[in-house]
């Protein structure tokens, strides 16, 4: 197996490398990053919106000195947006200069069109054409929300690292690149994808976690305020709600309040910056008012420490 | 690194963990224990989580898989070769706890013995009863046993099936494909057929967006108002999941369950039998409301992605008296695309919904069909048929 130098050589390395690039994994998710890198599997990730998923591409092209291709996934995907595209514009123009410079053949006038010249670079096939040694990071974002065929051509992409284009033949990743794949569930992936994966679950950090991404992330705020914050949305994520708060609401909450200059928190702020944590009415009027006073009261029993 | 071979007892164990897996019904394939040992090669073994979370990242596909992994890896190795030890110990937090009592199938497939399985048991978990709300209400917990088909009446029901028109139309999805009378000009095209032709008029080439049936979501009533008509309904819903992709079933009483993959078994019967081993609230009372606000909460997101339409069978007869279900519905009407109420107890004409439950439920519905009388699925074909049910034009793109 090549060994990239500049590839963690532990799960301990692989921590560092992400805490370099300011994020704070568990230790299981820095061993599924880890055994990505060296198996030069895919890392597929699945978890709730705003757990930090997309974060970890971003994190590992940084810290790995990567480029970072994103290609971000929507209904209807087609080719011609995720892997190439020929210029037309351009072909026509060609077409009409060869044919009024004279007579050139059909079949040359084919070739010299549909040749590289003429080829616009997606995402997908941006990646397979990284520069020798160092692949860069794919991000494959959102892969939910594309529809089934799109899946299936990229099983394809992902089994061998290789794409076909018909006019010019097939394109052949030199070293594959590292793929991340993330999906909010918003339905269900193919197993055929997924067994091509190294998977993993992506769940709300433990409180002690929060607050350590608390205290990197929005590092003017108090600590006494950190406490609050990280203990209260922790209780809040044990209430029935439609959709539960991440930990980029947990990090936005911090920076709203700070910059409402709160030190602690007290119901009152906390009904008023509400929206900051819910994004839906149902959520917000279900626990606005007494739930909230309740909900601080047992975050103050149970504040994490440092 | 430490030092792992592939071959010896450990890799032996992997094998016969995998098998394990298997057995219990997570799909572990041969070449996914290739895979785990080259990952362990790679992760070493030295510390008993990192053990784990690479059998996991490997082995697993879904995060559902999770808690029966869970249980299999400490029942498993618990005694096992490992450098265990209490310092390196299992992450989790929230994690089921060591006395939950391992499922029935996983049990077998660790060849765990009777004796030895009933050891496992802690008085606590012998049955979780739904502790929600409904203190007042009495589950009808029973199982209930489905007459099988004959020969006969499966020919005829795929018959039915096969002329079964669901009223749900085509939506056009964004994904183009040639069409001659599309309103967008494929270039591609255009240009590889103005290379073949002569040149002086190039013929452009067309595309537009491909149709195709929207993602269903059924969800069933089985309470005991809805008895009668139970197998018919799961028949239609096992015909319908076998007979097109995206489907998903659910079926509620006092509890939601969801039946998709048992319904996925070719066989009608066979598939019946699954259902009714998993479903716990047969012929009991009716919790609209808030088994409406769980598939909300719980299932909502996932299964009515890319404009899926709801099928609601149910008489609208609430239990809880209409208890969260104006909410529920609006909440399930807004995350949908369509949602269609089929009604078996509403006759055609001049119904009036007296029940307070109807009453809450048909503001929030986009189409209802009343299906009085329906006994078979020749009944419900003529009532799905097209000309019977009330509904709106679709838009084609909504």
């Amino acid at each position: 197996m090549p060994v990239n130098p500049k590839l963690p050589n532990s799960i301990d390395e692989t921590l560092g490398v992400l805490a370099q690039g300011e994020y704070v994994a568990e230790r299981s998710l820095a061993t599924a990053i880890f055994l990505a890198l060296r198996m030069q599997r895919p890392l597929f990730l699945e978890g709730e919106a705003g757990v930090g998923k997309t974060e970890i591409a971003k994190v590992l092209a940084g810290a790995l000195g990567r480029r970072l291709i994103r290609l971000q996934c929507y209904e209807g995907l087609d080719i011609a947006s995720a892997v190439y595209e020929w210029n037309y514009p351009r072909q026509m123009i060609e077409i009409r200069l060869t044919e009024a410079g004279g007579a050139a053949s059909r079949d040359k006038l084919e070739k010299d069109i549909f040749s590289e010249r003429f080829l616009i670079r997606r995402p997908l096939l941006q990646a397979l054409e990284g520069p020798q040694g160092s692949p860069p990071v794919l991000l494959i974002d959102e892969l939910d929300r594309t529809d089934e065929p799109f899946e299936a051509y990229l099983l394809e992409v992902l089994s061998d690292f290789q794409v076909t284009i018909p006019e010019i033949g097939t394109i052949k990743a030199a070293e594959p690149p590292i793929v991340v794949i993330t999906s909010n569930r918003t339905r269900e992936i193919h197993d055929a994808i997924k067994r091509r994966c190294l998977y993993h679950w992506v769940d709300y950090p433990s409180a002690e976690r929060e607050l350590e991404i608390v205290r990197r992330k929005v590092p003017g705020v108090s600590a006494q305020l950190s406490r609050e914050v990280v203990a209260f949305v922790q209780q809040l994520r044990g209430v029935d709600l439609f959709k539960l708060p991440g930990v980029a609401e947990t990090i936005d909450w911090s920076r709203a309040l700070s910059a409402l200059d709160r030190v602690a928190l007290e119901p009152q702020a906390i009904n008023d910056t509400l929206g900051v944590l819910l994004k839906y009415e149902d959520d917000i009027s279900r626990v606005r008012g007494a739930p909230v006073a309740d909900l601080l009261e047992k975050a103050r029993l149970v504040l994490p420490t440092a | 690194m430490t030092q792992v071979s592939t071959e010896g007892k450990l890799s032996q164990n992997v094998m016969h963990f995998a098998r394990a897996l298997r057995q219990a019904g997570i799909a572990v394939g041969p070449d996914r224990v290739v895979d785990s040992l080259r990952a362990l090669q790679v992760t070493g073994v030295t510390r008993r989580g990192d053990f784990y979370w690479t059998l996991a990242s490997v082995f697993l596909t879904r995060r559902d898989q999770f808690e029966l992994f869970d249980q299999a890896f400490r029942l498993f190795w618990s005694n096992q070769l490992l450098p265990d030890s209490a310092a390196a110990g299992l992450p989790l937090a929230g994690s089921p706890s060591d006395r939950d009592v391992p499922p029935a199938r996983l049990a077998d497939a660790l060849g765990l013995t009777r004796k030895a399985r009933f050891e496992l048991e802690s008085p606590q978990s012998a049955d979780q009863p739904d502790s929600a709300t409904g203190a007042s209400q009495v589950e009808a917990l029973r199982h209930r046993d489905f007459e099988t088909m004959t020969a006969g009446e499966l020919v005829q029901a795929k018959k039915l099936i096969a002329g079964l028109r669901l009223p749900i139309a085509d939506i056009a999805t964004r994904r183009l494909q040639p069409d001659s009378r599309g309103r967008l000009v494929d270039l591609r095209g255009t240009l590889r057929a103005s290379l073949r032709g002569s040149a002086d008029v190039i013929p452009l080439r067309r595309r537009w967006h491909q149709h195709r049936h929207p993602p269903l979501v059924i969800l069933c009533d089985i309470s005991g108002s809805m008895s009668r008509y139970s197998r018919m309904f799961l028949h239609f819903m096992h015909a319908i999941t076998n007979d097109r992709d995206r489907v998903h079933t659910f079926v509620f009483g006092t509890r939601l369950t969801n039946i998709t993959r048992h319904l996925r078994r070719r066989d009608v019967d066979r598939a019946l039998g699954a259902v009714s081993q998993a479903v716990a609230d047969w012929s009991g009372g009716t919790r609209i409301g808030a088994t409406l606000r769980e598939f909300n909460l719980r299932w909502s997101r996932r299964v009515l992605g890319q404009n899926a339409e709801v099928l609601l069978i149910s008489d609208g007869l609430d239990r809880d008296a209409g208890v969260d279900l104006p909410q529920a519905m609006e909440r399930l009407h807004k995350s949908c695309r369509k949602l269609i109420w089929l009604n078996p107890l509403l006759r055609f004409d001049g119904f009036e919904p007296k029940a307070a439950g109807v009453r809450l439920m048909l503001p929030h519905v986009d189409a209802f069909v009343p299906a009085h009388n329906v006994e078979s699925l020749a009944d419900l074909a003529r009532i799905l048929g097209p000309s019977h049910h009330n509904e709106g034009r679709h838009g084609t793109w909504k």
